[in-house]
């Protein structure tokens, strides 16, 4: 699995770092950073986190 | 298999119940019907970021997961009435769908004002088609009169004018977002939008449009006259729940769930998104709807396990449904951030962090218990005051 955030879309709301935060985190700048290929057990929190991005950032593939 | 599932709205709600619905195992048939002509889109963006620039489906649309290729999306065609008793809806084109599983996700449309005068130059938010209609009035040169204060009112005035156009707020209320934000804060709001040049006339209506073909201006309550080539009326929302009737549903504000988000009294029926009415174990039980973006999301996933237990396609799911609401908004370069129920504290609203004409975390209390948070800025806090939220609000 693959996790592509689009950095010119997101807006750091950070949603997603509840729904997965083994992935995403906020950094101490306020700023998204995230794991780009988690492990595929993290395919159902992973999703969560796509769907509650407010800006709909966030796109898994494979 | 051979069940069918109809989805009445192929907005978010809509596409979220069909995602769970096919996470939940569901293999059967489903169909959404959407009165729009687009596939599932955002629509926060159309009143922010996409109106501020060009506004075009592809920018604002959802993605469609594969488990989802297989939906059949009849759209552009309203649901014109349903017999829950027979388990059957029919299309405005005539068309007669039966069900096994009804989703009910037709969401709200905005309200009118009634207000005599010219009609053209009138705008709501709330389709793509509404942005795309306003974006080409929107410039420089445009006068705006934005009616309503409430958010999707102030985010309208802010993306104007950030596109340089003349703007000026007209609402009831004395501040603009006093519910759910509380005056204090609605005040240090209403400042900011003052300093980016944004007049507000607070405590009066419009009483008239002026103009012959086309809105010129308008005649306020306290007989104040404004120029504007530009309306957004932004004034609140109304259920889309009319196709419902005679099914002997309680409709008075959307529709009467159970903490489940089954129909009262309807097995195989469910309702998602803004006009599902529901209580929320996590404050006072009290049904309610939410008009806030997080609430299709949640609401279909609990929904989709609903529908499979009443179909008896799986066992019975005891846990309460008790959602945090989330909402934000951005106005300018302020980021306004809402957890939990502010609403339900009105009485008792502190500052917790920082101060309100800079980053500030505002704190909303019930019976002391913090119950809802409102940040501006501040993102380092937002973990801890929503876990904070998610901890003790829980109602025993």
């Amino acid at each position: 699995m693959k996790v592509i955030v689009d950095m010119d879309v997101c807006k750091d709301h950070g949603q997603c770092v509840f729904s997965a935060p083994e992935v995403f985190q906020i950094n101490e700048n306020g700023r998204l950073v995230y794991e780009a290929e988690p492990d595929e057990s993290l395919r159902d929190a992973v999703e969560e986190a796509a769907d509650v991005c407010p800006l709909q950032a966030i796109t898994i593939e494979g | 298999m051979g069940q069918r599932i109809v989805i009445a709205g192929a907005s978010m709600g809509g596409l979220r119940a069909a995602e769970r619905l096919r996470a939940s195992g569901y293999t059967g048939e489903i169909v959404a019907v959407g009165d729009e002509t687009h596939m599932p889109y955002n629509r926060p963006p159309l009143s922010k970021e996409a109106l501020a620039s060009e506004v075009t489906h592809e920018a604002v649309a959802f993605r469609l997961r594969p488990a989802v290729a297989d939906v059949t999306w009849r759209l552009g065609v309203p649901i014109a009435s349903a017999d829950l008793e027979a388990r059957a809806v029919r299309l405005a084109d005539g068309a007669e769908l039966a069900y096994d599983g009804l989703v009910i996700a037709t969401g709200m449309r905005p309200r009118r004002l009634p207000t005599p005068g010219p009609t053209a130059g009138r705008h709501v938010v709330r389709t793509l088609e509404d942005a795309c209609a306003l974006r080409s009035e929107l410039g420089p040169d445009a006068r705006v009169l934005v009616i309503g204060a409430g958010f999707i009112g102030c985010e309208v005035a802010a993306t104007a004018r950030l596109l340089g156009a003349d703007v000026t707020v007209v609402a009831p209320e004395a501040v603009p977002m006093r519910r759910p934000l509380g005056d204090d804060l609605g005040a240090a709001l209403q400042r900011r939008h003052e300093q980016q040049g944004v007049r507000f006339l607070l405590g009066r209506t419009v009483a008239a449009f002026l103009g012959e073909d086309r809105v010129t201006g308008a005649e306020l309550s306290d007989g104040t006259r404004l120029d504007a080539g530009v309306v957004v009326e932004a004034v609140g929302s109304a259920s889309n729940t009319e196709w419902l009737d005679g099914n002997g549903l309680d409709l008075s504000d959307g529709v009467l769930c159970d903490n489940a988000l089954r129909v009262e009294g309807r097995p195989g029926v469910v309702a998602v998104g803004d006009v599902a009415r529901f209580p929320n174990p996590r404050y006072d039980g009290v049904a309610r709807r939410i008009e806030h973006w997080s609430i299709p999301t949640d609401t279909a996933k609990r929904a989709a396990v609903t529908l499979m237990t009443d179909l008896g396609l799986s066992g019975h799911d005891p846990a309460p449904f008790a959602p945090l609401p989330t909402f934000w908004s951005d106005q300018y370069d302020l980021r306004i951030q809402s957890f939990g129920a502010p609403a339900l504290g009105a009485d008792d609203i502190r500052v917790l962090e920082g101060d309100l004409d800079g980053e500030v975390v505002v704190g909303y209390h019930t019976d002391g218990a913090l119950v809802g948070v409102v940040l501006i800025g501040l993102p380092s806090a937002v973990a801890r005051y929503r876990a904070e939220l998610m901890r003790n609000s829980v109602a025993a």
